[in-house]
């Protein structure tokens, strides 16, 4: 399933990478593959921002505009002027694999 | 004392550490369902710490949870072949990957438990198996900066641990992929139908209360009269956004997920309009209301899927809230101008 098009704030520099994998490893949509020892991104439309190859890769070459694809979480943020929050705490907590 | 048991090898630390079995209980299996409704979800916890299954020793592997009870009971569930450690990490009583995304299932949080549960003097080896997911709050190079324990990132789902570690800790393609089939839709959807309750039972009331609206003032005796059509518009809105929309998602042919509870409002609204005779004006502002919840419930699945990036939701927001807003508010006066004309 992918969700809309051309709105992943994923990037990658190439010419910092070193082909450690880490990416392909975190990733949970198979957004990157390794071609010719280095990175690249090959679905970007499937990219969910969670962040975990940016925080994972220890040479800076991926950026992401992370956070929580959630239509309540972000209206909290709106409501409270802050980050978007996801409901995972307090009352009302909602289960899911993400939140 | 005349015993023929060697007390060298145990430390009295590893002694204390408590025993989980892998076998779920009856409470285990209530407290899942338990949760799945959300009932009790925030005293669903387990206490951080260092836990044994099985029989380890200082070469077992470790395993790293959140302490939210569900997650550490299927973790648990799927070590019953094992002799492992598993090191419980306080998360709040929130699971794995939300907690990752939060910061509390994080490097920092792992690096004290490390040190605090003394791992270093409970195993020889060096290394940790920390679920994928866990990798959105946790730098594993990092990890092994400031405790020097390798962090092995194990498969998405549990039910993968022993198929991964008999393949040397390597993971096939499939385990690292997080999917979302119908049945953990359809898990996912007993705790929304649950969380937007008040708000349901205001717009319930609201249209109930619109109903005795007449142009002589407000009848009592109209508003007992006319308000089911009313309701069933609410409630099928409801249902289509929060119960159809996600179990389908698939089906609908458009990406976004307003769209598709709108147009899964939109029919079920129209099967319901089959049954039921009334007023044009009152089937079309009935229909924008409902057609309005049925597409701002199945945003609000955005919060449960697996896919939804941060960006898109914004995106989606800023066109399809306005949008909810305004099917709302004129099917609102749509309702109000049918009683008094």
């Amino acid at each position: 399933m992918q969700y809309l098009r051309n709105v992943a704030t994923l990037k990658l520099n190439t010419g910092l990478c070193t082909g450690c994998r880490l990416c392909v490893i975190v990733c949970p949509h198979a957004v990157f593959e390794i071609e010719n020892k280095k990175a690249l991104i090959a679905n970007i439309d499937n990219c969910m921002e969670c962040g975990a190859c940016a925080l994972n890769c220890q040479f800076g070459a991926i950026y992401v505009k992370s956070g929580v694809g959630c239509a309540s979480g972000i209206l909290n943020g709106i409501l409270n002027n802050t980050e978007p929050t996801c409901g995972c705490t307090g009352t009302g907590a909602k289960e899911s694999s993400c939140c | 004392m005349n015993n023929s048991f060697d007390y060298s090898n145990i430390k009295p630390l590893t002694l204390a550490i408590p025993s989980v079995s892998a076998k779920w209980t009856g409470n285990d299996f209530a407290n899942a369902v338990k949760v799945r409704w959300g009932i009790g979800r925030n005293n669903s916890k387990i206490t951080p710490g260092i836990y044994k299954i099985g029989n380890p020793n200082s070469q077992s592997d470790i395993f790293v949870s959140a302490n939210y009870k569900l997650s550490f009971d299927i973790l648990r569930k799927n070590l019953n072949a094992f002799d492992a450690w598993i090191l419980v990490i306080d998360t709040k009583g929130v699971n794995v990957w939300c907690a990752a995304g939060k910061g509390t299932f994080g490097t920092e949080n792992l690096v004290r438990s490390i040190n605090k549960n003394s791992i270093k003097d409970i195993v020889t080896h060096r290394r940790l198996i920390v679920p994928q997911l866990g990798a959105v709050g946790v730098a594993a190079y990092k990890i092994m900066e400031l405790t020097g324990f390798r962090v092995i990132f194990g498969p998405v789902r549990a039910s993968d641990i022993s198929e991964f570690v008999k393949a040397g800790y390597k993971a096939t393609p499939g385990m690292r992929r997080v999917d979302f089939p119908f049945y953990e839709r359809a898990k996912l959807i007993p705790v929304d139908l649950v969380y937007w309750k008040y708000r349901l039972i205001a717009a319930l009331f609201v249209v109930f209360l619109f109903s005795g609206l007449d142009r002589s003032g407000f009848l009592f005796s109209k508003m007992f009269q006319t308000s089911l059509f009313p309701v069933l518009n609410i409630l099928t809105g409801y249902f289509a956004g929060i119960v159809i929309t996600p179990l389908l998602l698939p089906v609908f042919p458009v990406r976004a997920f307003s769209l598709k509870g709108a147009l899964c409002g939109l029919i079920f609204i129209a099967i319901l309009n089959w049954f039921f005779i009334a007023p044009t004006i009152e089937r079309i502002a009935l229909g924008l209301i409902g057609i309005a919840v049925a597409s701002f419930t199945a945003l609000n699945f955005t919060g449960a899927t697996t896919y939804t990036s941060l960006s898109g939701v914004k995106l989606e927001m800023k066109w399809a809230i306005p949008f909810q807003i305004g099917f709302a508010a004129v099917g609102l006066l749509l309702f109000i101008i049918s009683k008094l004309i």
